[in-house]
C-alpha cells in the first residue's frame, strides 16, 4: 500500500436497532481525494452507516475517525468534527424559512465566524458553479427537487469539507432532474473532492467511483474497482443484485 | 328606530368602555402569563421522559374536558369554600383562564415544535452547527411561523370567553351594558339593540384586527413552505 492519506476509518463498526445488528462489523478508509461508491440492496444498512460517520448515530462497537479523531454520538466536540464532514441527504432539507443564499452561508457565518463578505461571494461563485446564480434570492419553495438538492450540496461545500457524504440525493427526483445533479457531482469528483457516495444510480457509479463498495446484510460483502466490479463481480450476491437491477430498469 | 342616544346618557358610554377595559385587562394578563407557562409546559411535551409527559397530557386533558364556565365556579366558589380565601371574580378569572390558556398554549407549542422536520435539527448539525444553535436559527423561526398565528386565534378566543366573567360578578363590558339595559327599560325600550350593538363592535375592534393579522401570517407561512 503506497502511503495515502486516509481522511475516514471506520474500523470494526456494530450498529444495532432494537437488538438486530444492521451494520455488523464494517471495515473502510476513504484517503484524500478519493471517492468510494456504496451500493446494497434496500435496507442493507447504507445510510446508517453515513449517519454513524457524522455521529448522528450512537454506535454499539468499533470506532469511526476523521484524521485520528473519534467521532462520537453527543459528544462535546462533535460540531467541530461535522464542520469537516459535508452531508447531504435525500429528501430535500434546505431551511424554508431562508432564502437560497442564507441556507449557503448560515453554517459559514454562525459556525466559522468567517467575514460576511467573503463568504457570500463564495456562495455566489458555488451557485454559479451549479448553475444557480439566478436562484440566489429564491426561497426553496421556488426551487425544483434537482435545483434544492444542488443547492444542499453548495450549502456542505462552502465548508469546505474535508468529504462529502451523500445519501441518495438523487432518489427522490424527477428522472429529467437526475442528470443535472449528478453532473454537479460528477464535476466534484474529477476536481478531487473526497466523497463517500449512495446511489442507485449505476451509470453514475460506475463513472464517478474510485472504488465501489458492495454491502448486504450489514457487512462489506465485495469492494473493487469500477470496471471490475461491474464487469466481474467477484462474489454471487454482488452478480445477484447487479442482475436484479438490470432486470428492474 | 330610536334610542341610540341611550349611549351616551350621563357617563354611560365611558362605563361601557371601563368594562371593555376589564375585559382586556383579564384578558391580556391570562394571555401573558399563559404564554410564559405554556411555552414551558410545550416543552416539557416533547421530553423523553414519558412520565413528564403523562402528566402534562392529563392536566391538558383535564382543562379541556370542562368548560371554562365550570371552572370559574370551581376557583371562585370552590377555592373560597375550601380556604375561606375569597379570591376575588377578576383573580378568580386570571387564574381560569390562565389554567386554559396554559393547556391550549402547551399543546401549540407540542404541535409546532413536532411539526419541523427531524431532518431539518439534523441537517443543522450536519453543518457544524451546536444544538443550542440548531434552535436558535432553525428549528425555532420554523415552529414560530405556525405557532404565531395559532396563538393570536388563540387570544382572541380567549377574549371572547372573558364574558363569562360576568357570571362571577366581574362588571366586564357585558355586564355594564346589562346594567344599563335593566336601568332604562322604560324610558328606552330599543336600549338592548343599541347597547349590544356598541358591544359588537367594541369586540370586532379588538378582534378581528387581531383573526385579520392571524390568517394573514399563516397564508404567508404556507407559502413559504
Ligand atoms: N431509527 C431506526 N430505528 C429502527 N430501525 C431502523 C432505524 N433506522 C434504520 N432502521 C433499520 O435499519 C435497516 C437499515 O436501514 P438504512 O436506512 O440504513 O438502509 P439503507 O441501506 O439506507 O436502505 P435504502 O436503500 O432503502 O435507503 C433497515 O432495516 C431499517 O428498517
Ligand atoms: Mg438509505
Amino acid at each position: 500500500m503506497p502511503e495515502t492519506e486516509h481522511i475516514i476509518d471506520i474500523n470494526g463498526l456494530v450498529k444495532r436497532f432494537n437488538g438486530t445488528a444492521v451494520i455488523d462489523g464494517i471495515d473502510l478508509s476513504v484517503s484524500k481525494g478519493e471517492v468510494v461508491v456504496l451500493i446494497g440492496p434496500s435496507g442493507c444498512g447504507k445510510s446508517t452507516l453515513l449517519r454513524c460517520i457524522n455521529g448522528l448515530e450512537p454506535i454499539d462497537a468499533g470506532t469511526v475517525t476523521l484524521h485520528g479523531e473519534p467521532v462520537v454520538h453527543n459528544s462535546r466536540n462533535l460540531y467541530k468534527i461535522r464542520q469537516k464532514i459535508g452531508m447531504v441527504f435525500q429528501s430535500y432539507d434546505l431551511f424554508p424559512h431562508l432564502t437560497v443564499l442564507k441556507n449557503i452561508m448560515l453554517a459559514p457565518m454562525k459556525v466559522q465566524k468567517r467575514s460576511k463578505e467573503e463568504i457570500r461571494a463564495e456562495a455566489l461563485k458555488l451557485l454559479e458553479r451549479v448553475g444557480l446564480s439566478d436562484k440566489a434570492e429564491s426561497f426553496p419553495s421556488e426551487l425544483s427537487g434537482g435545483q434544492k438538492q444542488r443547492v444542499a450540496i453548495c450549502r456542505s461545500l462552502i465548508m469546505n469539507p474535508e468529504i462529502m457524504l451523500l445519501d441518495e440525493i438523487t432518489a427522490a427526483l424527477d428522472p429529467e432532474m437526475v442528470h443535472e445533479v449528478l453532473d454537479v457531482v460528477l464535476d466534484l469528483a474529477k476536481n478531487g473532492t473526497t466523497m463517500l457516495i449512495v446511489t442507485h444510480e449505476m451509470a453514475f457509479a460506475k463513472a464517478a467511483a474510485d472504488r465501489i463498495v458492495f454491502i448486504d446484510g450489514g457487512v462489506i460483502v465485495e469492494e473493487s474497482e469500477p470496471d471490475e466490479f461491474f464487469t466481474a463481480p467477484k462474489t454471487e450476491r454482488a452478480k445477484k443484485f447487479l442482475k436484479t437491477f438490470t432486470y428492474s430498469r | 328606530m330610536g334610542g341610540a342616544e341611550i349611549l351616551f346618557i350621563g357617563n354611560n358610554f365611558a362605563r361601557l368602555l371601563e368594562g371593555l377595559w376589564v375585559t382586556v385587562r383579564i384578558s391580556l394578563i391570562s394571555i401573558a402569563f399563559s404564554l410564559v407557562l405554556g411555552t414551558a409546559l410545550g416543552a416539557a411535551m416533547t421530553v423523553k421522559n414519558r412520565a413528564v409527559r403523562a402528566v402534562c397530557r392529563v392536566y391538558l386533558e383535564i382543562v379541556r374536558v370542562m368548560p371554562q364556565l365550570v371552572w370559574l365556579f370551581i376557583v371562585f366558589f370552590g377555592i373560597t369554600k375550601l380556604t375561606g380565601l375569597n379570591l376575588g371574580g377578576e383573580t378568580s378569572a386570571v387564574i381560569v383562564f390562565t389554567l386554559w390558556g396554559t393547556a391550549e398554549t402547551g399543546d401549540l407549542v407540542r404541535g409546532a415544535f413536532q411539526s419541523v422536520p427531524k431532518h431539518q435539527r439534523e441537517s443543522a448539525l450536519s453543518l457544524g452547527l451546536t444544538k443550542f444553535q440548531s434552535y436558535v436559527y432553525i428549528i425555532f423561526p420554523q415552529a414560530l411561523r405556525g405557532l404565531i398565528p395559532n396563538i393570536i386565534n388563540l387570544s382572541t378566543r380567549m377574549i371572547k370567553t372573558t364574558a363569562l366573567v360576568s357570571l362571577i360578578g366581574v362588571t366586564e363590558v357585558l355586564k355594564v351594558g346589562k346594567q344599563i339595559i335593566d336601568a332604562n327599560r322604560f324610558e328606552y325600550p330599543n336600549a338592548a339593540i343599541w347597547v349590544y350593538a356598541a358591544i359588537f363592535f367594541m369586540y370586532f375592534a379588538i378582534c378581528f384586527p387581531l383573526s385579520w393579522a392571524a390568517s394573514r401570517l399563516a397564508k404567508k407561512s404556507r407559502k413559504s413552505d
